[in-house]
């Protein structure tokens, strides 16, 4: 008689047809977006791609991502570990409350992100006037758009500490407390160590959305060329231009920072598997 | 013995301190101090600034701005390809999550990699990516074409943005769930003579239930909010192909911030109840575990 | 129904869990499969019920072969270690589980399956909880709605997977006394899995004793632990004291002890003792009480031989007091197997 499935497995033809219908669908919706910014950046060559992406416009760009990711990864990085450690190694009423709080900036659109900075410091905004006044400007500068990345990439580092921390417990910090050492100490010989790898995992998704951010900074950036542009918005830009070897060659600098990020990703958690707690 | 000498030999009792102790590892005054002030600098007072500006309008002033026809057009396009894409995505992201869990294949490592994709990639290239392969001409839309479908610049360009945008939500909301599945509850099953059919769906499908939902929930909350991958792919046709936080835009360069706020108060309002929701269905979920 | 197993294998890469087994087991008898763990006593259970395969042999049900049938076409009744129960579903939905599945005429109608339920729910004392959750129960409801699960269905044979053995010892004993009584009030033929020969030897009609992928004995409760057949099962079924020597001319020796081993051939051999086999007497083995424990209806004697070997004694508590200081042993019934 023939072997008889397990009861826990799928005929063959089941099996087949679900890998069939899920790789079409992935290859559809996920690979070949990313095959066609590649393809489409060297569709007049390697040359003209290479120049698009030098181009002192797309220069100015790539650096203003990075001073932003600069800046906004470690606030947020800093923050994360600061609301993980009040969080996770205290007990305090409204504390799920507070997390939901922190998480707020997930759930907003990134467009209304940009529109609350606009109402504070923009010219009509709150500090509108006194900002004038002082000669410092927050939309349509550089300060702005950090500001907008800030938000948007804010709950990241905490949302993957938090668990990570909680699950760890207390028991360590506080062998380390009654043996003398001052929180400070523990908390960067004892935490600290114990998250390493949950803070670059966090840290990891943090950078990937800093960068990439485009609604939020949209609406603070006042799309200055050369000054106050994104690569993303840059990519906007020279789309709407229709100069699309142009906007897909800074595209596909973006996708090769996603496609590390997701390797880096993934390395991570095959090495340890205890990041992917926090979830995304 | 007198009462004074009983009580002087009762030693001095300690000073209580001004604040309780909440606990016994230090730090948690200045590290909540500090988080409680940058989330409120940061956070929550920015957020505020929305809902003060809206006030500034009258109720009758707001209900124009909020749910003005156009406004109308673009909450139900935004929210219509949000729920279209959410559950596109509910049905292809468990069919993946199965394959990812319980299935043997070449390139498994890859793809599952992939699915973090829409997490990774900037919304704005995936927006271009998209537009261009959709396009009329495009890779995929030069086949459409012919067929008298049209994917982009339209409502259904926004849908596939958004099903871009959702993939990665209900796959890793379920995938944990189903690889804790244990097998002897399928066993079990089908020692009780059920089939393998109904064993998935009596069992399997609804031990999944409320991580699909969660999942469901947060694709179609990802895709209300969603900008950057859509606006390149929408056609942006007032009425017709508009999405909402376009027409947030769009009243912003116009300088009407009192109707951009407006607008942006009811996607909050729908952002925050879509976290409610979430947070209902895994309190709820708790109950059974 | 009855079972048949023959010559069944079972290899789990190079590890042999079931080697060449054979079984017979009568229609309505309530066997245990009793054996330390990766004995393969659950694999032996599994290949019965149909999760698992064997990868040679044959497995009959009133000769019919049903080797590699699915589970579901074999009628069996499975209840898991870990229970096993729909999270999702009510009590009375995971009971009626089996009958819901069930398609077109099969099928009973509604009313007869809520008739049903209810029957099981009495039967194992759990009225009215069938609105409950999973959740919202014990581990020994747990279990018995596992059970009533697994009979609903009306099983040719009912087999159970170390089916107490989450639970705590008081619930334990109460549910091994619930299974007699379920499985006499059934007359359903019925397999459990245990490593703990307490609960083997009080429940089944008949122990089969595995080891490494084997049936070394196959009894009653009485024979495999008054004549065991092997140094394993004697080792593993009951106390022992355990003591090795040599075999030579029909005697054990080991230091100063001597036993009577006709039936064994000369060389390495192994001896036990139960502790009840070692009785005060006025000549024998020079022994020094080191301990005595006076728990319930027997006494725990802990005691030395000259040669140092320690050995544990089961007294009655009337002679409990008799054991103290340097006393003289003899040995009542002791088994001896060539090593």
């Amino acid at each position: 008689m023939a072997r008889a499935r397990h009861p826990t497995e799928d005929p063959g033809w089941v099996k087949a047809l679900v890998i069939g219908v899920v790789m079409v669908f992935l290859a559809l919706v996920l690979i070949l977006p990313l095959v066609a910014v590649f393809a489409e950046a060297l569709r007049k060559g390697v040359p003209a791609a290479v120049e698009a992406v030098l181009h002192e416009d797309a220069l100015a760009a790539v650096k203003l991502t990075l001073l932003t990711a600069a800046i906004a990864v470690p606030f947020n990085a800093i923050f994360g570990l600061c609301a993980s450690w009040a969080v996770a190694k205290h007990d305090f009423p409204g504390k799920s409350f507070l997390i939901t709080l922190i998480d707020l900036p997930f759930s907003v659109s990134p467009v209304v992100a940009g529109l609350i900075y606009v109402l504070v410091f923009g010219m009509q905004g709150w500090l509108g006037e006194w900002l004038l006044d002082n000669d410092l400007k927050v939309i349509f500068a550089v300060p702005g758009i950090v500001l907008a990345t800030v938000f948007v990439t804010f709950p990241f580092v905490a949302r993957e500490l938090i668990p990570l921390m909680q699950e760890q417990g207390t028991s360590e910090e506080e062998a380390a407390i009654s043996m003398g050492a001052s929180g400070l100490y523990t908390f960067w010989r004892v935490t600290t160590p114990n998250v390493r790898w949950g803070l670059l995992y966090g840290v990891l998704l943090c950078n990937a959305r800093a960068m990439g951010e485009f609604g939020a900074v949209s609406v603070v950036s006042g799309h200055i060329r050369g000054l106050t542009n994104t690569m993303p918005l840059h990519v906007e830009i020279l789309y709407n231009e229709y100069d699309f070897v142009g906007a897909f060659a800074v595209a596909a600098l973006l996708c090769l920072l996603a496609i590390v990020t997701l390797v880096l990703k993934t390395a991570l958690e095959v090495a340890q598997p205890a990041v992917r707690r926090g979830g995304h | 013995m007198t009462a004074e000498s009983l009580a002087a030999q009762r030693p001095a009792a300690a000073r209580r301190p001004l604040f309780r102790r909440r606990s016994a590892i230090p730090g948690f005054g200045l590290t909540l101090g500090v988080t409680l002030s940058i989330l409120s600098l940061v956070v929550l007072i920015p957020l505020s600034a929305v809902a003060l500006k809206a006030a500034e309008l009258s109720p009758s002033e707001f209900v124009a701005a909020a749910f003005s026809e156009r406004a109308m057009a673009a909450y139900r396009l935004t929210f219509g390809a949000a729920l279209v894409a959410a559950i596109a995505n509910g049905v292809f992201g468990v069919l993946t999550t199965w394959a990812l869990v319980r299935y043997e294949f070449p390139g498994k490592t890859i793809i599952n990699a992939l699915v973090d994709l829409p997490f990774a990639l900037p919304t704005a290239v995936a927006g271009i990516a998209l537009a261009t392969l959709y396009a009329p001409n495009g890779w995929i839309g030069q086949f459409l074409t012919p067929l008298g479908i049209k994917a982009a610049y339209n409502p259904v360009g926004v849908t596939i943005a958004l099903i871009f945008i959702g993939l990665p939500f209900v796959v890793r909301t379920i995938e944990p769930v189903m690889r804790d599945l244990s097998a002897d509850v399928e066993e079990a099953s089908a020692s009780l003579g059920a089939g393998r059919l109904q064993t998935i769906w009596r069992v399997i499908l609804p031990a999944l239930g409320p991580a699909w939902l969660t999942g469901f929930a947060m694709a179609f909350a990802r895709g209300v909010g969603e900008y950057g991958s859509v606006i390149f792919i929408a056609g942006n046709m007032p009425y017709k192909s508009e999405i909402a936080p376009l027409l947030i835009i769009i009243q912003l360069e116009q300088f009407q911030y009192a109707q951009a706020a407006s607008i942006a108060v009811v996607m909050l309002v729908v952002s925050f109840l879509m976290l409610f929701v979430i947070n209902a269905i895994q309190a709820f979920s708790r109950r059974f575990v | 129904m009855t079972i048949s197993i023959r010559s069944v294998q079972k290899q789990f890469g190079r590890y042999p869990a079931l080697n060449h087994v054979d079984l017979e087991i009568a229609d309505g008898e309530l066997l245990a499969l009793l054996g330390p763990s990766g004995s393969g006593k659950t694999t032996l259970l599994r290949a019965i019920a149909g999760l698992e395969f064997p990868d040679a042999g044959q497995v009959l049900f009133h000769d019919k072969d049903v080797t590699y049938a699915s589970a579901a076409a074999r009628r069996v009744g499975f209840v898991f270690q870990q229970y096993a129960l729909f999270k999702h579903m009510t009590v009375a939905k995971n009971i009626a589980f089996g009958l819901d599945v069930r398609k077109g005429k099969d099928k009973p109608p509604k009313a007869e399956i809520a008739k049903r339920v209810d029957e099981l729910l009495k039967l194992v004392e759990l009225d009215g909880l069938g609105g409950r959750y999973p959740s919202q129960l014990s581990g020994g409801q747990r279990q018995r709605v596992a059970l009533s699960r697994a009979l609903a269905v009306q099983p040719s044979v009912l087999l159970l997977d170390e089916p107490f053995g989450a639970l705590d010892a008081t619930v334990r004993k109460s549910l091994r006394k619930e299974l007699r009584r379920v499985h006499d009030a059934t007359g359903v033929t019925t397999i459990f899995v245990t490593h703990d020969q307490e609960e083997a030897l009080e429940l089944a009609d008949r122990v089969a004793i595995l080891n490494k992928g084997q049936i070394e004995q196959i009894g009653s409760p009485r024979e495999v632990h008054d004549n065991p057949a092997s140094a394993f099962v004697c080792g593993f079924v009951g106390e022992s004291n355990r003591f090795e020597g040599k075999v030579e001319g029909g005697r054990f020796v080991a230091g100063p002890l001597v036993l009577p081993a006709p039936d064994v051939a000369n060389g390495a051999a192994v001896a036990f003792v139960r502790p009840h086999d070692f009785v005060l007497a006025d000549e024998g083995l020079d022994a020094k009480v080191e301990r005595v424990n006076a728990q319930g209806a027997l006494a725990r004697v802990d005691a030395v031989l000259a040669n140092g070997a320690r050995v544990e004694i089961a007294a009655s508590r009337a002679d409990a007091d008799r054991f103290s200081g340097s006393v003289k042993l003899a040995v009542g019934k002791s088994h001896v197997y060539a090593a």
